[in-house]
């Protein structure tokens, strides 16, 4: 390998080669000019801008930008992910050789010399809630996954290795999926989930086959959370079969969700089981190893989950009556990805600014079609990162200026709004959901019988720091992530919620907004209130920092041997995260309870808005400070905050705290 | 592209963030297909970011990179120069404690990699003595080399910062420590400026997995 192309930095070197191909193409220099291509240096604007002329000048091997090998889009059917199905804990093997127990098997397994279990500590709360529904599920190697069944895209990528879950049978034919397989719980329904290390040595380049899996953001305890590590678990052991939180090839890891409200262990919600308006709704489940979480994400190991209950009920003939689950309630996961030239999927493990992709990938397909008939359906979106921020609009391709709305039914973390809110565009960072409505048969009939609408991401990012400030025109098909088909009867049956008369801002709306009643905002905690489990107890605030390109939270660096601060069991507090870290966005996620956000920049966050709600995740943008209020109840034990571009988080951007019976007083942890 | 003029296409691509367009592929044809077999993926990282170029050790033997360094190891790396006042003594002195913490595993199993970022200052006599200066025990190689060497494995090795103007600051150098196992194509990062224990939890982590379980490793003796 002869070094001499590193003497120039990446971005030069693949402008000065886009400008060869694009000479060679015989545009003149002025066209492209005109075009805003080209700058008056003489290299291309954006190293993003030219991946089709630019992937003839990449090299064998290369993941950068531009280097995928090019695909046709709208060619594949959107693969709406299998739901996970239940197994008889009496009779299915994957449990009769070990029985799910509330402590961890801890036994060696004799065929693989390590204990069968991953988990060092037991189930919290188990006793009160049994588990009702058990469910098993395989993380295992997919050695002919295709991210487009199209031939000719075939042609230029081919079926490979990625990483998935399957539906937890054991036979080989149960093969492993991306995303993987919908697990959908109902509340008052607590649920066991065993999860079997199956994967193999890494053969591609970036993965770890060490997995510890994150439900994110459902209200549990430590043990069944999947966080990153915990210095709970093994104490300060550095033997990694003792750290307690990610398991290893041939281990499995008993997963346990109570299916029941924040707050059932306080004194308030003790007979209810929990704060009904705590309910949750659209999550999702994803690979949290330590250090190496981004590219086991990427590889695949991410899928959703939906929490339906007695009011959303996934029948829209009953309760809420949203587009009835599965044929009209479809996830949808957001990724982008980069191939190699040769159209292996690749992952660059030493980058740490994050990783932007040059294809949209969709439910696991490269810019897929979706055939829908003319009635509303719900949509729940996730942004499965590793790096990339979105601002989704819909679009009709045969008249793009057209402004076409749609309607939230949840926060941007998948928690229903106190009332719905008309959008036409919403902004996604790593790892946020947001439900919406679409009323198809509305749009048919305003926006001029459009046989196609566009899902589009308008919003420019050329690296992982953040997006730019840039929304690009509509109408772009190379920015479209699905095509919606419009199919069918022009009136066909839709017994589903119509969101518009009710929505914001058709209705004003008001603080003390509940359109889904009971599932209403809870009170705000309060620095007076009477009861401790409303009272803020402290204000902390935490500095998100860069220095020599490490991250650091409050001058202190990431450490998986100490908790950085202890929170009081069942109090709330106010968290202040400011991002002083120069241009870049981060979206930070707290575990084990959902959040609101007061203000953002000292402007209050108001009713109307989709973050006015319960949140997981708060978009931290280029110098902004964010004040948000927390309650921390029911489990003990440690849990981390960690910015959610998975790059970042795994160069430590990552904190540890705990939960205990009393708190400390630390206003800077 | 049905339904596009060729207008409306390049206008498109101008402004566009993602690929797709097969017929410039026509115009590009596809790279690797001539070539013979492909690279493997061990091979990719190899040739994108473990250059084998040749360095000095602070004990003034010359040695290749990849060959003699990275291939089949363990191994901890960080850039470092032997003037800095700003983060370089600190993580210095964290591996130091590290090193000593691993009990004698440093030089047989795993191995510490310091690359300057002055090769021409830090020759390898300075290189010497900054070790000395610091305690640092046997196993742990301080490595300088011609300056286009040295600044082609900073970049492969993810120390670059992405703006130029950042970059040029050295005194603003990545402060972080490139863990990898190479026959796994298993590479990490962490800052190295954390405390040794979390460095020493890090490390273990990675190179006491059981996944590494059926990869030969390079052991010294």
């Amino acid at each position: 390998m002869h070094p001499l192309k590193y003497h120039w930095p990446k971005i030069q070197r693949i402008a000065l080669r886009n400008r060869q191909e694009v000479l060679r193409s015989g545009l003149g220099r002025r066209e492209l000019f005109k075009m805003g291509i080209l700058t008056s240096a003489g290299y291309l604007v954006a190293k993003t801008g030219l991946s089709a002329w630019a992937s003839g000048g990449c090299n064998e091997g290369e993941c950068e930008l531009g280097c995928s090998p090019p695909t046709v889009r709208f060619k594949d059917p959107l693969v709406i992910p299998p739901v996970l199905p239940l197994r008889d804990v009496n009779t299915d093997p994957g449990f009769t050789f070990s029985p799910p127990t509330t402590q961890p098997n801890r036994n060696i397994n004799p065929a693989t010399g390590i204990p069968f279990e991953g988990r060092t500590q037991e189930h919290q709360f188990r006793d009160r809630f049994p588990v009702q529904e058990h469910f098993i599920t395989r993380m295992r190697p997919n050695f002919n996954a295709t991210f487009s069944d199209w031939p000719a895209n075939l042609a230029n990528i081919g079926p490979q290795l990625i990483w998935g879950f399957n539906l937890g049978g054991e036979s080989a034919s149960d093969v492993a999926l991306s995303p993987g397989p919908t697990i959908v719980s109902r509340y008052g329904n607590p649920i066991l989930i065993r999860r079997f290390n199956e994967l193999t040595t890494n053969t591609l380049g970036f993965g770890v086959p060490e997995v510890s899996t994150h439900l994110h953001n459902f209200h549990s305890g430590p043990d069944s959370d999947g966080g990153p590590c915990d210095p709970n678990t093994g104490g300060f052991s550095t033997n990694p079969l003792v750290q307690g939180r990610f398991f290893f090839m041939g281990q499995f890891y008993d997963y346990y969700h109570t299916l029941a409200r924040a707050g059932f262990d306080t004194p308030q919600f003790t007979d209810t089981d929990g704060d009904v308006r705590e309910t949750l709704t659209t999550l999702w489940y994803h690979d949290h190893r330590v250090d190496h979480t981004a590219e086991n994400v990427y590889k695949g190991l991410a899928g959703m989950n939906f929490a339906f209950n007695d009011f959303d009920t996934g029948d829209e003939n009953t309760g809420f009556r949203f587009p009835s689950f599965p044929q009209f309630d479809i996830p949808l996961v957001l990724t982008d990805k980069l191939f190699t030239p040769e159209g292996e999927l690749c992952f660059d493990a030493f980058g740490f600014d994050g990783l932007i992709g040059d294809k949209y990938v969709v439910n696991g397909k490269i810019q897929p079609f979706f055939e829908v008939q003319k009635r509303r359906y719900r949509f729940r979106i996730l942004d499965g990162g590793p790096s990339r921020f979105y601002e989704l609009y819909l679009t009709n391709p045969s008249n793009p200026n057209q402004s076409i709305p749609f309607f939230a039914i949840t926060t941007t973390d998948g928690n229903l709004l106190p009332r719905p809110v008309r959008l036409t565009k919403v902004r996604l960072s790593v790892a946020e959901r947001v439900d919406i409505l679409i009323d198809f048969k509305a749009i048919w009939n305003s926006f001029g019988n459009p046989s196609t609408i566009w899902l589009e991401n308008r919003l420019r990012q050329d690296n992982g720091r953040g997006p730019t400030n840039q929304i690009l025109p509509p109408g772009n098909p190379n920015n479209v992530l699905v095509e919606f088909r419009l199919v069918g009867p022009n009136n066909p049956t839709d017994n589903s919620f119509d969101p518009a008369p009710v929505s914001f801002p058709t209705v004003p709306c008001s603080p003390d907004d509940c359109v889904f009643d009971p599932i209403c905002l809870a009170v705000l905690p309060s620095d007076n209130a009477p009861a401790q489990e409303d009272r803020i107890r402290i204000t902390r605030t935490f500095r998100f920092e860069r220095g020599n390109g490490q991250w650091q939270i409050n001058d202190q660096f990431v450490d998986c041997n100490n908790f950085r601060f202890t929170v009081q069991r069942n109090t709330a507090e106010r968290w202040i995260l400011q991002n002083n870290s120069g241009g870049w966005q981060h979206p930070i996620h707290i575990h084990l309870e959902e959040f609101r956000m007061i203000r953002r920049n000292n402007q209050q966050i108001q009713c109307g808005n989709v973050e006015f709600g319960r949140k997981d995740v708060a978009r931290l943008q280029t110098n902004e400070e964010i004040e948000l209020i927390m309650r921390f109840r029911d489990f003990r034990g440690g849990w981390p905050m960690h910015c959610h571009n998975t790059v970042h988080e795994d160069h430590a951007m990552l904190l540890l705290w705990e939960v205990a019976d009393v708190g400390d007083n630390n206003e800077e942890p | 592209m049905a339904g596009m003029t060729r207008r409306m296409w390049l206008a498109s691509w101008g402004v566009a963030p993602l690929a797709g367009a097969a017929t410039a592929w026509a115009l590009a044809g596809k790279p690797g297909d001539a070539a013979g077999p492909r690279l493997t993926p061990r091979q990719r990282i190899q040739k994108y970011h473990l250059l084998n170029v040749e360095l000095t050790t602070h004990e003034g033997k010359k040695v290749r990179f990849y060959d003699d360094l990275v291939k089949d190891r363990k191994v901890v790396i960080n850039f470092m120069y032997a003037n800095c006042e700003g983060i370089c003594p600190p993580v210095t002195s964290n591996l130091v404690q590290v090193q000593k913490m691993l009990n004698g595993r440093v030089g047989r199993d795993i191995f510490f990699y310091s690359i300057t970022l002055k090769p021409e200052e830090d020759s390898p006599e300075v290189l010497k003595r900054y070790a000395e200066l610091h305690g640092v025990g046997p196993g742990w190689l301080f490595l300088t080399g011609k300056p286009e060497d040295v600044e082609a494995l900073r970049r492969g090795l993810g120390f670059a910062y992405s703006d130029p103007v950042e970059d040029a600051d050295k005194s603003n150098h990545v402060g972080m420590l490139r863990i990898g196992v190479e026959p796994a194509m298993r590479w990490a990062g962490m800052p190295g400026m954390a405390r040794p224990q979390q460095t020493l939890r890090t490390v273990l982590f990675e190179f006491d997995s059981p996944s590494l379980r059926d990869i030969p490793i390079y052991e010294s003796r």
